[in-house]
């Protein structure tokens, strides 16, 4: 490569004046910890992560005292709403009973009477050919000849009945309602009628008052439009507010995947500078103690263990699955820990301060662990994830955490089931958990490169 | 021979291994609030004498763990609780072959994946193909196993909405088309796994100096790509198969949950939820053995592979 330095003059040769200012640093000498913040400040994607991660805190434990709802809370007007559904009702006068006799039309077709409302559908229909009585069908899809028309709701006794109400769980969406021609014997006939029907939801003044949208019926003349409560997130299968409980399974999922690494690298921090430092057969047993630990199925074992400590009525089985965890994790901190001081027993700096005098526990507590602080805090963050991981997986499986109880991963399970019809109600979990693990593992990286400089990745 | 007295002594030391595993998972067990005939029609007392009996639950504990672990060494994993007469074992080989095909799928699928983008990433370091197949490698490492299951099944779902012809079944098991996707499923967090490994130990070889020769005498690109890199970057990802197994084994219970697959990590996770406790207890120290196993193999397998290393 040639450059600019390749030519030398006598000039540049010729000594510099002596200052003050070449004995002096130039930059302030930073310590480890503010070179390792520098370093990490300089990753944008290890800022952007660590940014996620507050946010997650904070929506986990400054969220429910902001959106103050219930998670367990079931919200029977709202079953599988996905975010941002039409939640406006209108107030209606109580259901009369209905009289429909020379209300049905003399033509085939079928009709509505009146406004289909999720109060009631009051449907009339023509005389079909050659038909005895009426079977009244209803359906999500379209009716189409040879295929299946849904729910049967009703099979009317007589030629003349050609009338039905239906007022069963009715939601306000689109139904397809079909009307089947039975001969004498009870066999379909080819022929039917169908309409599809929108409904309108609807709600009486007394109802209305009794969800506390209004204080007096007076205030609520038929017509009005009223709003049922505000699910930013929708609801799930049961009518539990989505957003209150991703809260609060942020704060089942976060605590295992916090607090659990933190005690089994505690545990194995303390484990394994024991062993390292000691030496000897202390080392050899408490090294094969850890080994059979590790030898046992983690995941296998888990479940094991949730089974072992039962779950009793009422409780949540958080602490079981934190006990597990740190149970079945311990030992892969402790060997790192030991290596770490295995290694360091045999540096200059720790054979100086013992010549100095420095007993074992400073030799450990000032020399050592300062120094493998930064391994520490690198595998704690790579530790997060895969907690949370499990916590996931078990709660998947059902395992986990105890319903009522939200987590994110029994929120999964939970939302798996209906994943085709209300999608919302996976994906906001597993959106949570990916973004979550995302966030930690970049973290990682980034806190890898900025404390370590032997395990810095070769960017 | 050093091999086959190697192959000897991590077999000796993997026996123990699953003693222990036998051992805490019947402590595990007996630890278990209430006992095994509590959700049992056993309601008279002499009922419940006769079923204690049978089952060997009126022997101390002591007696009990020795007529557990000598039919585990026979073999013989007991009875299910739930299902009367059937036999754990054979529970065990009526699902585990499926379980079987399904992991070695995907544990194919995602060891070649693994090293094919992993290579990949390594020769357009830095260049668009590494950023973007590394983005979705860390998008596979942060979503958990069972939304990727889901996915995939919506994947199907459209597919077959697509073409209008069911293309490929959505769930069950039976036949090629029913291993596919599942097997991609399975294997995609493993292959992502083994392409982080697979780009860095392709990295550090190519900075090696015998490449540096392979270069320098004339050999093609190709060639050294081949031969001389690819070879030698390999050796690491074979490390890791063992816990990869591990990992496919139990990722497995998920992926046959949500695509209804008769494996026996389904049926695990269904003798877990109904508390079978022999089936429990057979299945976990089958698996035990089994990964244990697996590991001693992929040691072995490692030493062959790399006469580098010596086995000791």
């Amino acid at each position: 490569m040639p450059s600019p330095h390749m030519t030398l003059s006598a000039d540049d040769l010729a000594p510099l004046p002596r200052t003050e200012a070449a004995n002096t640093l130039v930059r302030p000498s930073l310590s480890y910890w503010e070179d390792a913040w520098r370093r990490l400040r300089s990753n944008p994607r290890a800022i952007v992560s660590l940014g996620i991660v507050v946010s997650l805190l904070l929506f986990a434990l400054v969220g429910p005292l902001v959106w103050r709802v219930d998670p367990a809370q079931q919200d029977v007007d709202q079953i599988s709403q996905p975010p941002g559904a039409d939640r406006s009702a209108t107030v209606a006068a109580p259901l009369a009973p209905w009289r429909p006799d020379g209300r049905a039309p003399d033509a085939p077709v079928l009709a509505l009477d009146g406004a289909a409302t999720t109060q009631a559908v009051r449907l009339v229909w023509g005389p079909l050919p050659g038909a005895e009585r009426y079977r009244v069908y209803r359906n999500l899809y379209p009716a189409e000849r040879g295929q299946a028309f849904g729910m049967p709701l009703a099979e009317l006794s007589g030629q003349e009945v050609r009338a039905f109400e239906d007022r069963l769980d009715l939601r306000p969406q689109t139904w397809h309602y079909t009307v089947v021609g039975l001969d004498a014997r009870g066999n379909a006939l080819p022929d039917f009628v169908t309409l599809p029907v929108t409904l309108a939801r609807v709600i009486t003044a007394a109802d209305a008052v009794a969800r506390g949208m209004a204080d007096r019926e007076q205030d609520l003349p038929p017509g009005t439009v009223v709003k049922f409560a505000l699910h930013p997130l929708g609801t799930d299968y049961l009518g539990r507010d989505l957003l209150a409980r991703l809260m609060h399974g942020a704060q089942v999922s976060l605590f295992i995947g916090l607090c659990a690494p933190l005690l089994y690298i505690l545990i194995g921090v303390v484990y394994g500078s024991l062993a390292g430092f000691v030496g000897g057969r202390v080392d050899q047993l408490l090294m094969r103690i850890a080994d059979f630990v590790v030898a046992l199925p983690f995941l296998l074992f888990m479940i094991l263990f949730k089974i072992a400590f039962g779950i009793g009525p009422g409780e949540s089985g958080i602490m079981p699955m934190l006990v597990a965890l740190v149970l079945l994790s311990w030992p892969a901190s402790s060997r790192l820990v030991r290596g770490q001081i295995l290694q360091m027993r045999e540096e200059g700096y720790v054979g100086a301060a013992r010549l100095l005098g420095a007993s074992s526990p400073y030799l450990i507590a000032r020399h050592m662990l300062p120094n493998t602080l930064g391994v520490i805090i690198v595998t704690l963050t790579f530790a997060v994830p895969s907690a949370i991981f499990t916590e996931a997986f078990l709660s998947f499986i059902g395992m986990g955490v105890a319903p009522p109880t939200p987590s994110w991963g029994s929120m999964c399970n939970e939302g798996i089931k209906s994943m085709l019809e209300h999608p919302h109600e996976i994906i906001f979990p597993a959106l949570f958990i990916s973004v979550t693990v995302l966030a930690f593992n970049l973290l990682g990286d980034g806190l890898r490169d900025a404390l370590d400089a032997r395990m810095r990745s070769r960017e | 021979m050093t091999l086959w007295r190697y192959a000897l002594r991590r077999l000796l030391q993997g026996i123990v291994t699953v003693w222990f595993i036998a051992t805490a998972t019947f402590l595990a067990m007996h630890a278990v609030p209430g006992d095994p005939l509590m959700s049992d029609k056993a309601v008279t007392p002499e009922i419940r004498a006769n079923l204690e009996a049978k089952y060997g639950l009126d022997q101390p504990l002591h007696r009990q763990y020795l007529i557990y672990i000598s039919n585990l060494a026979r073999g013989d994993f007991g009875i299910s609780f739930t299902q009367k007469n059937r036999e754990v074992n054979d529970i065990i080989r009526e699902h585990f072959p499926v379980s079987a095909t399904l992991g070695i799928l995907a544990i194919v699928i995602a060891g070649m994946g693994g090293v094919v983008w992993g290579a990949l990433t390594a020769l357009y370091r830095n260049r668009l193909p590494d950023t973007a197949i590394m983005f979705l490698v860390i998008l596979a490492i942060s979503v958990p196993g069972f939304v990727i299951a889901a996915l995939g099944q919506l994947a199907i779902v459209g597919l077959n909405r697509v073409t209008g012809i069911p293309l490929l079944p959505v769930a069950g098991w039976g036949s090629v088309s029913h291993m596919l996707i599942p097997a991609l499923v399975l294997g995609l967090g493993t292959m992502a796994y083994l392409t982080r490994l697979m780009r860095s130990s392709m990295l550090e070889v190519i900075a090696t100096d015998y490449i540096r020769t392979a270069r320098a005498k004339g050999i093609p690109a190709t060639r050294i790509f081949t031969h001389h890199a690819l070879r030698n970057a390999v050796l690491p990802v074979i490390t890791v198969l063992g816990p990869a197994i591990a990992g496919i084994t139990t990722g497995g219970f998920v992926v046959e949950l949500v695509f209804a697959i008769p494996g026996l990590g389904r049926y695990f996770v269904q003798a877990v939820q109904q508390l079978d406790y022999t089936v429990i207890m057979g299945t976990t120290v089958f698996y035990g053995a089994f990964l244990v196993f697996m590991v001693i193999v992929v040691d072995l397998l490692y030493g062959i592979v790399d006469p580098r290393v010596r086995l000791e």
